[in-house]
């Protein structure tokens, strides 16, 4: 983690600029950011702790406390809307057993609603990791779902906190 | 017919590679402006082809670039706005996925132009195959020459960053996103000083985004008076449409400016659904002021739209159709914007914090009689009266909607529920 955030930070004249580049790259690391994860960030760059605090606090993308292995972000925004996205929220409610905000009992899957990806041509759309899948209906979100249980059933812990499996 | 440029490579298998794009004639504007044009000329080339700029508030560009102190000392800083989240806009996603040396080779052109050897691309950071792609390409482009240290045997030096975001729409607002790339919260700075004389780090800075800096090698290579020969004089230019919500065909469009909003969404996108009709059409992102089915023949242009009393924005089009309750859109668009606003400014922070609890109530069938009222009251208290357009863009939204959907509203206040549920 280190050596990534020094290679970073030399892209900036000012070690504050890489907080953000940091914080993502901390992210990725350990799933979420916890206070010892930030406070290493800001003594890694040689900033101030409150500087790091207040941009892992600010950003919605960073994530204080820990989400599952699957993030499933669905975009509530207008575009996606007017194409259905209220259903599939409440029918990823009913087959996950959560409301939006929660994370299973497995740890497998958090259910958030997002503001606009930018995606709108594919609307309703929903991001997991970094992948984007576009034109969702209800048979679409199941199949995805059985795909990523299964990827679950073989893969390590560890391979699923890094979430990069391929969506497309 | 109109012939695409900015879209040329859009379906091009490979379009996003370094060879895809040399094949195509990429990078011989860059060639074309080292070896023929000083940076003066280059910024005379852009101010005549009258391109404006594509984020949203269609700046002249040349102009902005011109404000840059040419005697100044520090170093100067290009910034590209890649921070896309107007909803309804996916354009230059689009463009940094399919075609990223399109954007390099205008940055490294409009860099040539201000003096700047630095830039940094403030993306997205949900973009994350757009930010794959456009770190491939940079490479590319510095290992072939077009980016680094004397470029093409000239004297000219110029790096590319990419500076990803976290997640907050505040950052499109450039000096928002200044505040950010300077490790702050994203928060708005007051102009003056502006960004040209005192921007990033507090040295000259132009911040222009994805499509703007797409533009400016087609206008080097083809000259200044093809870009202006297409749509109309003030307002030109080949332009990207993004078309969603209820249309048969979404998707991004290129067309020349100007191009009737009707021809865009009945003929190139398909029109609503089958048996619905239009019933108001969002112009140019959430913050645009909606057009009713009537307004439909306004010309997409900057000119055109402000004088129908909207506004072309990021051109992000959002068609609405008459099975949908207009409370319930004019609702999720202010809840995200009360989401989005940085809470810098009272007006802003508080105002849309009681915007939203007003229209969740009415949309709930629980309004009162002075709702309509109170929400014209507090859309007057927060336009005008904050650092950045967040707010405005979020009050004159709900203002059209209470203007031109009046009787919606009372609906839901007189029927205690919503009429289309």
């Amino acid at each position: 983690m280190r050596e990534q955030i020094e290679v970073a930070a030399a892209r900036y004249p000012d070690q504050r600029s890489a907080i953000m580049p940091a914080l993502l790259i901390a992210q990725k690391e350990h799933g979420h950011l916890p206070g010892p994860v930030l406070e290493e960030v800001a003594d890694i760059l040689g900033v101030e702790r409150i500087w790091v605090y207040e941009l892992a606090t600010f950003y919605t993308l960073f994530h204080t406390a820990p989400v599952g292995a699957f993030h499933l972000q669905l975009c509530d925004n207008v575009s996606c809307m007017l194409r259905g996205s209220e259903d599939l929220l409440a029918h990823l409610e009913a087959v996950l057993g959560i409301k939006k905000g929660g994370t299973t009992p497995d740890g497998l899957f958090t259910l958030s609603t997002v503001e606009c990806l930018g995606a709108c041509e594919m609307a309703p759309v929903m991001q997991v990791g970094d992948d984007y899948h576009g034109d969702l209906d209800i048979a679409r979100i199941d199949a995805l779902l059985e795909r990523w249980r299964e990827a679950a059933g073989q893969a390590t812990a560890a391979d699923l906190a890094a979430a990069a499996l391929p969506g497309e | 017919m109109f012939e695409p440029v900015l879209l040329k490579n859009m379906d091009v298998p490979n379009g996003h590679l370094l060879a895809t794009y040399e094949a195509g004639g990429g990078y011989q504007a860059l060639a074309k402006a080292l070896r023929e044009h000083t940076p003066d000329e280059i910024i005379d080339l852009v101010k005549q082809s009258n391109l404006r700029g594509r984020g949203g508030a269609g700046f002249p560009t040349g102009t902005k670039w011109s404000f840059v102190p040419k005697q100044s000392r520090k170093p100067k800083y290009l910034c590209c706005n890649a921070d896309e989240g107007e909803p309804g806009t996916f354009k230059d996603r689009i463009i940094m996925e399919r075609d990223p040396h399109q954007l390099i080779e205008g940055m490294a052109i409009s860099a040539y132009a201000i003096g700047a050897e630095t830039a940094y691309v403030y993306i997205r950071g949900e973009y994350g195959l757009a930010i794959r792609r456009l770190e491939q390409a940079i490479a590319e482009a510095l290992a072939r020459g077009y980016l680094g240290k004397r470029i093409l045997g000239s004297d000219f030096n110029f790096v590319v960053h990419i500076h990803c975001g976290a997640g907050a729409y505040i950052c499109g607002e450039e000096t928002a996103m200044l505040d950010s790339l300077e490790g702050k919260r994203a928060q708005p700075r007051l102009k003056p000083p502006f960004p040209a004389v005192e921007g990033l780090y507090a040295s000259p800075t132009v911040i222009n985004n994805v499509e703007t800096l797409a533009c400016v090698p087609h206008i080097v290579t083809r000259g200044p008076g093809w870009f202006r020969g297409i749509g109309p004089f003030k307002s030109p230019g080949p332009k990207l449409y993004c078309l969603s919500g209820q249309v048969r065909k979404p998707g991004l469009y290129e067309l020349p400016m100007g191009i009737p909003l009707r021809e865009l969404v009945e003929n190139h996108a398909g029109g609503p659904p089958p048996g619905r009709k239009i019933k108001a059409v969002i112009p140019g992102g959430a913050s645009a002021p909606l057009i009713l089915e009537r307004g439909l023949d306004v010309g997409m242009d900057f000119d055109s739209l402000a004088a129908a009393g909207s506004m072309l924005g990021s051109a992000g089009v959002i068609v609405i159709d008459d099975s949908t309750c207009m409370v319930k859109v004019a609702t999720r668009i202010i809840e995200f914007f009360h989401h989005e606003s940085c809470g810098k400014c009272t007006p802003c922070r508080e105002g849309l914090n009681w915007v939203v609890k007003v229209l969740r109530r009415v949309e709930a069938g629980q309004g009162v009689p002075g709702d309509l009222e109170q929400l014209e009251a507090l859309c007057k208290g927060i336009f005008g009266n904050t650092f950045c357009a967040l707010g405005d863009g979020a009050a004159m939204g709900l203002k059209a909607a209470l203007a031109h959907f009046e009787h919606e509203f009372v609906a839901h206040i007189e029927e205690r529920r919503c009429p289309f549920h």
